[in-house]
């Protein structure tokens, strides 16, 4: 992170626990944010039917219908998971280092926007997310993602998907403050009988650096479509410098020792 | 599929689900399209060859470093319009000189292809003009190094991703693009080139192959299974086939064609063929890879837990 920051970091706490699965997040988004409209049928999974997270699509609610724990209900009994998931701004944002023009920048929040005036569509961004957030749009060529309402934000407003969201499942604000609240409610949430509710995003010696959208889960992280461990890519990015400077001079050799025989 | 009980931390319990959130990817698809490993092979191709015609000058060949030249300049010049071409906003192509960041093996690539497109130009031209022939050395021998790493840089382009395929063989890639364009470059050098002095070509093609074959097993070998999947299943694997024994035929073409210009080109022909396979089995092994959650999630589920 840049030790300048203009602004306090701020970014979501998405409280799943207190998700109701309404997707007003998601149509509050789209709404003011001019996101294309998709079509799309039943997915026939469960009442998720807008699928995942991409260039039409910057916030997403998953839906997962599982056997409860036995703990909490009797045997055979079903539990629904709801969580809205979005880009996570990482500390360490593989999208934004990889970026070959340097049209995804961080912002004075501390947040990673797109430039859409600068980027030409290369789309190393898209398999470097670890989350498989960012995606290119069709049509149009560039690349798109949650900006967390970088217009809004810098004119002291909140952005568009959490002031919809009508339970304050999620949350916006200063990071710090959101990161004692959150741990203020799992242990709430612990206590009261859920021993499955974690927080995920919110360590800074995680492999991205820390994420400025975590949230509070109450199972595993790819129970919600989530990697369990997501690593920015560029932190193994010096070995592999040095195997390609390796497997030059292994070229530069190989064809010495071609050069080298005789004349036929 | 198997169903696994909530909280066990692989799938979401419901029969039929699969893996993770219904079976779902949880990475994007790589949008690149087939101008990708068609530059991974010209590129490679031209890098290598100028390394070629940088050691057939210094060993008294003339007519082979002529025939890399040329080999390496017309990689040269096909490279960029296929990166150009698969950008999705191809008019905005220069942007890509706009910053220097050593983190985006892309904006290296494109500033490498920018000092090496230039030197290896000159070398061809100046050796076709017949002129000034010093600094047609500065240009052989700039284009011999840039060249070396165009051709590896590309293994480090698709490795910092988070495509398991890809970036847990970031160790092995460059290597076996070293190999394969050390194929590709003394198979075209053998192609263009006079039979009298053609040794060496055919010497770079065949050991070039072998280094390929062997950098291949090897990345294979050290991946975790469920990633190495990803070249053992579907498109991949049979593009994989495709090379290995394209290029032995070509290998054994080459090698027994000695001084016979049709057989060198048909086993030269063969052994670029088998380039291109091996370029489209990696690009088609990434896909693979992102499709697949378990690639994304076993081995991370793996490491939390150890």
């Amino acid at each position: 992170m840049s030790t300048t920051e203009l602004q306090p970091r701020v970014g979501f706490f998405t409280d799943t626990s207190i998700c109701i699965g309404c997707k007003a997040c998601e149509v509050a988004c789209k709404e003011w944010n001019d996101v294309p409209e998709e079509r799309h049928g039943f997915s026939g999974t469960s009442y998720d039917n807008s699928g995942r997270l991409g260039a039409n699509r910057w916030r997403h609610v998953a839906f997962v219908e599982q056997p409860a724990p036995p703990q909490r209900n009797g045997d055979g009994q079903l539990r629904w998971l709801m969580s809205s998931d979005v880009c996570k701004h990482c500390d360490r944002a593989a999208c934004l280092e990889v970026c070959p023009t340097g049209a995804l920048f961080r912002t004075e929040f501390g947040t990673v926007v797109v430039q859409e005036d600068v980027c030409n569509g290369c789309g190393y961004c898209v398999p470097a997310c670890p989350f498989g957030v960012i995606d290119q749009r069709a049509g149009d060529g560039r690349v798109w993602k949650c900006t967390l309402c970088y217009d809004r934000i810098k004119v002291g407003g909140e952005p568009a998907c959490s002031q919809a969201c009508p339970t304050k499942s999620i949350q916006f604000g200063p990071l710090a403050l959101l990161h004692s609240r959150a741990a203020e409610r799992v242990e709430a949430l612990r206590k009261d009988g859920q021993p499955g509710a974690r927080l995920y995003g919110a360590d800074h010696g995680d492999g991205v650096g820390g994420m400025g959208a975590f949230f509070l889960l109450l199972d595993e992280p790819e129970v919600y479509g989530l990697p369990p461990d997501p690593v920015v890519t560029t932190r193994d990015l010096p070995g592999m410098w040095r195997a390609a400077g390796a497997a030059a001079a292994a070229l530069a050799a190989l064809v010495a020792a071609a050069v080298a025989g005789g004349r036929r | 599929m198997t169903a696994t009980a909530a909280g066990t931390g692989t799938g979401t319990g419901q029969r039929g689900d699969g893996i993770g959130y219904y079976g779902r990817p949880v990475l994007h698809d790589p949008v690149w399209k087939k101008e990708v490993p068609l530059y991974l092979f010209t590129g490679g191709l031209a890098g290598a060859s100028s390394v070629l015609a940088a050691g057939g000058r210094l060993t008294g060949r003339p007519g082979l470093a002529r025939a890399a030249r040329r080999a390496a300049f017309g990689g040269t010049l096909v490279s960029p319009a296929l990166l150009i071409t698969d950008l999705g906003r191809p008019s905005r192509f220069a942007n890509m000189l706009r910053v220097v960041r050593p983190t985006s093996p892309m904006n290296m690539g494109a500033w490498l292809l920018s000092l090496y497109a230039p030197a290896a130009g000159a070398a061809a031209a100046l050796d076709a003009l017949g002129a000034l022939p010093r600094v047609g050395g500065v240009a052989d021998a700039s284009a011999g190094v840039l060249g070396s790493l165009l051709t590896t840089y590309t293994g480090v382009l698709l490795a910092d991703t988070a495509v398991p395929a890809w970036h847990e063989a970031g160790r092995d890639l460059p290597f076996v693009f070293a190999g394969s364009a050390a194929a590709s470059a003394g198979a075209a050098a053998a192609i263009l080139g006079p039979p009298p002095e053609a040794g060496p070509a055919r010497r770079l093609a065949l050991a070039g192959f072998a280094a390929e074959q062997a950098a291949l097993r090897r990345l294979e070998g050290r991946l975790d299974p469920v990633v190495a999947a990803a070249y053992r299943d579907g498109p991949a694997a049979r593009y994989l086939k495709a090379a290995r024994w394209l290029g032995v035929a070509g290998g054994v073409t080459l090698a027994l064609a000695g001084e016979r210009r049709r057989r060198a080109v048909a086993g030269g022909a063969l052994l670029l063929a088998s380039a291109v396979a091996t370029r489209f089995a990696i690009f088609k092994a990434g896909f693979q890879s992102a499709g697949d959650p378990a690639a994304t999630i076993v081995p991370q589920r793996a490491r939390v837990r150890s």
